[in-house]
């Protein structure tokens, strides 16, 4: 694997298409291409073409790892595959282009900085298609990659390219914004465009898609406008060695969004308790400042009560707090949502019980628009719906923090995943009754 | 890169270090798997870094195959003791005596009886959940596994059945009998490990680096010649220098030709490679389909 010796940045991406658009094949091609793939690996692909592909090797063949897969030739579940270059680690979630696995396209993406939607190039756009871009705008990947494949199949028709192109221009305007939206003609197959630049398309000026991948910038991704430190766990040592660790109560947890300093004056919620960051302590000595998404153990000023699923936040930008919530989902269970059912409800570290008391609209994946009031969500549904929590919750709107703005929900009983909601922006920010420590 | 941005070991290791207090938090009675093998000798310095100055709030266990590399049980040991961590060591032939792992007829290897060993210590201290420092870039079937993967009262994995997992929250809620196994290095590669062995300084057992050892050549590979794996009447023995780059038992480790005795000579030869990892594992080349089998039958 290309190694460079100083540190690099890690991009996420996903790739999603429909069945045979390709993306298997694209994944093995960006390995192969780029030099990530080893002697074994390719042993392998060979063994298995002698056994099922009458001697001819399939690049597919190198995520589709489970033998259920290899036997339907199709993609059961999220793969993740890890390649490098001297400029970028990339850490690539496949997932499936079936209508019934759309939960698993919201895992891979959900954690995302870009994902890459193939279109064959002879077939232009689909419901799938549209779909996934619609998916990826709602769990507000920043960048998106339209990678027209099989480019080769249609002659390399510039003409082909442009109409794909501005049908998915002519709806990309009603989903919510991308940061950027590259448009690339492709071949995985013969790897036209995607590690070098083809001779087959001299009208398209852009990049091959790994040299976007190495340069698109990323390092605005994280939101660092408001400190937001959901307390995961709190540290007290049990009868410490050192004596100074006596008095020491930290609160562990990964900071969700800006910047924390030492010193800062902070608000813990619900409670509304404001106090100071005495010390930003860490395994590697103590910071001056910690920034989304670091992991650290906060040192408060004043002994106040503290623990998981409090939110401590910086005094300006307040989240939203209340119990009455409103938020988009993608349900992903067999059994359909009906209203008035209870469910275990997981925001960054806490779970409460929550009732989905209204549905107000289910949207059409073909058209994007709401139709209201469905009596029941189904597989796959994209809806609008509004919860009534057993506490009060501390949030902000997903397009604001992805981290404080998302949850899941949790069947009770199976324990099973059933839905990834994005939260509406609260409609006021939370107005704490100050009980100030620090008088 | 900016001041407010992480490096890729920095990323990997926040994202660890969360799911480690997740698990700290979520579950009444984790384990953490310690071996002495790189991938966990990674996962204990994350957890060092998750719950310090606190001690570690879980015990470590260990399955020990009774083919273990004696100096890997030597770390192991040293490792934990220099930590004030707990450690539970279980043994297959333990298992075997009492009736709980059984041999198939001829069955020398000691992979198969990990599992019903493993399924045991997590019933006899009721876990209910293990972290694991197994990596989604070594096995195609590892590549679709979860961070949080489920297992049922039976220990199985079903992976057409996994719970989705979105953003970074975890689904830990499992019903009495049924446990957790998570993998705070899923998004790691061996590049990685080796790179923050070297950024936190963390010692290794010896036996990854370059040594002279006494070997026989099997199916393509170089095995050490032991106690438990003797030279066959006949059978040429070779003193070479070699290294280990994953460690299993030490009859079915495949041992590296190689002058790595440092820690940036093995990045080096990392980055050179031409095999994988797993490679040298003749575990692994048994069939198509030999680690998804395992897994689903509940192995690490």
């Amino acid at each position: 694997m290309p190694h460079t010796p100083h540190p690099v940045e890690i991009l996420r991406l996903n790739t999603c298409g429909s069945v045979d658009d390709g993306k298997s094949t694209l994944i093995g091609r960006l390995l192969y291409d780029s030099k990530n793939l080893m002697e074994d690996q390719l042993e392998a692909l060979a063994r298995s073409a002698d056994i099922t592909g009458g001697g001819q090797i399939n690049l597919a063949n190198l995520t589709d790892g489970l033998r259920a897969e290899r036997e339907q030739g199709i993609t059961i579940d999220v793969a993740y595959r890890f390649f490098a270059t001297p400029k970028r680690k990339f850490i690539v979630a496949d997932t499936p282009g079936h209508v019934q696995y759309t939960r698993n396209m919201v895992t891979g993406a959900s954690a995302a900085n870009l994902s890459i939607v193939l279109v064959d190039a002879r077939q232009g756009v689909t419901e799938q298609t549209r779909r996934h871009t619609y998916l990826a705008a709602l769990l507000g990947i920043p960048h998106l990659v339209i990678a027209i494949n099989k480019m080769d199949l249609v002659d390399w028709s510039e003409d082909r390219f442009l109409e794909i192109r501005d049908e998915i221009e002519s709806f990309i305007p009603k989903l919510d914004v991308f940061r950027d939206v590259k448009f690339i003609p492709l071949s995985a197959l013969n790897g036209d465009n995607v590690v070098t630049s083809s001779k087959n398309t001299s009208w398209y000026q852009g990049p091959a898609l790994l040299g976007h991948l190495e340069t698109v910038h990323i390092a605005s991704d994280w939101n660092l406008n408001a400190f937001r430190f959901p307390v995961q766990w709190v540290n007290r040592p049990n009868n410490p060695r050192d004596p100074k660790l006596h008095d020491f109560r930290g609160l562990s947890g990964q900071i969700a969004g800006g910047i924390a300093r030492q010193g800062q004056t902070i608000i813990v919620l619900p409670a509304g308790l404001k106090t100071a960051i005495k010390e930003i302590w860490t395994y590697d000595g103590v910071l001056a400042e910690a920034f989304c998404p670091q992991s650290a153990t906060l040192c408060l000023a004043d002994d106040i009560d503290v623990s998981r699923g409090d939110m401590i936040v910086g005094l300006e930008n307040l989240p939203g707090c209340g119990s009455d919530l409103h938020a988009r989902i993608c349900w992903m269970h067999q059994r359909p949502l009906q209203p008035g059912r209870k469910f275990f409800f997981k925001h960054t570290t806490q779970t409460a019980q929550a009732v989905v008391t209204g549905l107000e609209s289910r949207i059409n994946m073909a058209t994007f628009e709401p139709e209201p009031e469905p009596p029941a969500l189904a597989t796959n549904d994209i809806g609008v719906i509004r919860l009534k929590i057993s506490k009060p919750i501390v949030f902000d709107g997903y397009s604001t923090n992805r981290l404080t703005g998302s949850f899941i929900l949790i069947e009770q009983g199976t324990n099973a995943t059933v839905a990834a909601g994005m939260l509406s922006a609260p409609t006021e920010a939370v107005k704490p009754e100050y009980t100030d420590f620090a008088i | 890169m900016n001041s407010y941005h992480l490096d890729h070991l920095q990323y990997l290791e926040t994202e660890a270090i969360h799911i480690m207090r997740e698990v700290a938090a979520e579950f009444e009675r984790p384990a953490l798997l310690f071996s002495g093998g790189k991938d966990s000798i990674s996962l204990l310095r994350l957890a060092e870094k998750a719950f310090r100055p606190s001690d570690i709030p879980m015990p470590l266990l260990n399955i020990d195959t009774g083919h273990h590399f004696p100096e890997l049980n030597e770390f192991r040991d040293r490792r934990a003791k220099e930590l004030g961590a707990k450690l539970i060591v279980r043994k297959v032939e333990d298992a075997i005596g009492k009736g709980i792992a059984v041999p198939r007829p001829g069955e020398i290897s000691r992979n198969q009886l990990q599992i019903p060993t493993l399924l045991a210590a997590v019933e006899e201290f009721q876990f209910d959940c293990l972290i694991g420092g197994a990596r989604r870039d070594e096995e195609k079937a590892r590549a679709k596994e979860r961070f949080f993967s489920f297992r049922d009262s039976f220990g199985q994995w079903d992976p057409k059945n996994q719970r989705p997992e979105i953003w970074n929250i975890y689904n830990a809620r499992v019903n009495p009998g049924e446990h957790m196994r998570v993998f705070p290095l899923s998004n790691w590669t061996e590049m990685d490990v080796w790179e923050y062995i070297k950024r936190e300084k963390l010692q290794v057992p010896t036996i990854y680096f370059s040594h002279q050892r006494k070997c026989v050549r099997r199916n393509g590979q170089w095995l050490p010649v032991s106690d438990l794996l003797p030279p066959k009447d006949k059978e040429p023995v070779k003193e070479l220098v070699v290294r280990v780059r994953t460690i299993g038992d030490i009859i079915s480790t495949g041992m590296v030709e190689s002058p790595a005795d440092s820690v940036d000579d093995i990045i080096a030869e990392i980055a050179a490679a031409r095999v994988t990892e797993r490679g040298s594992r003749a575990d692994d080349k048994a069939s198509e389909a030999a680690m998804e089998d395992r897994k689903k039958a509940g192995y690490f």
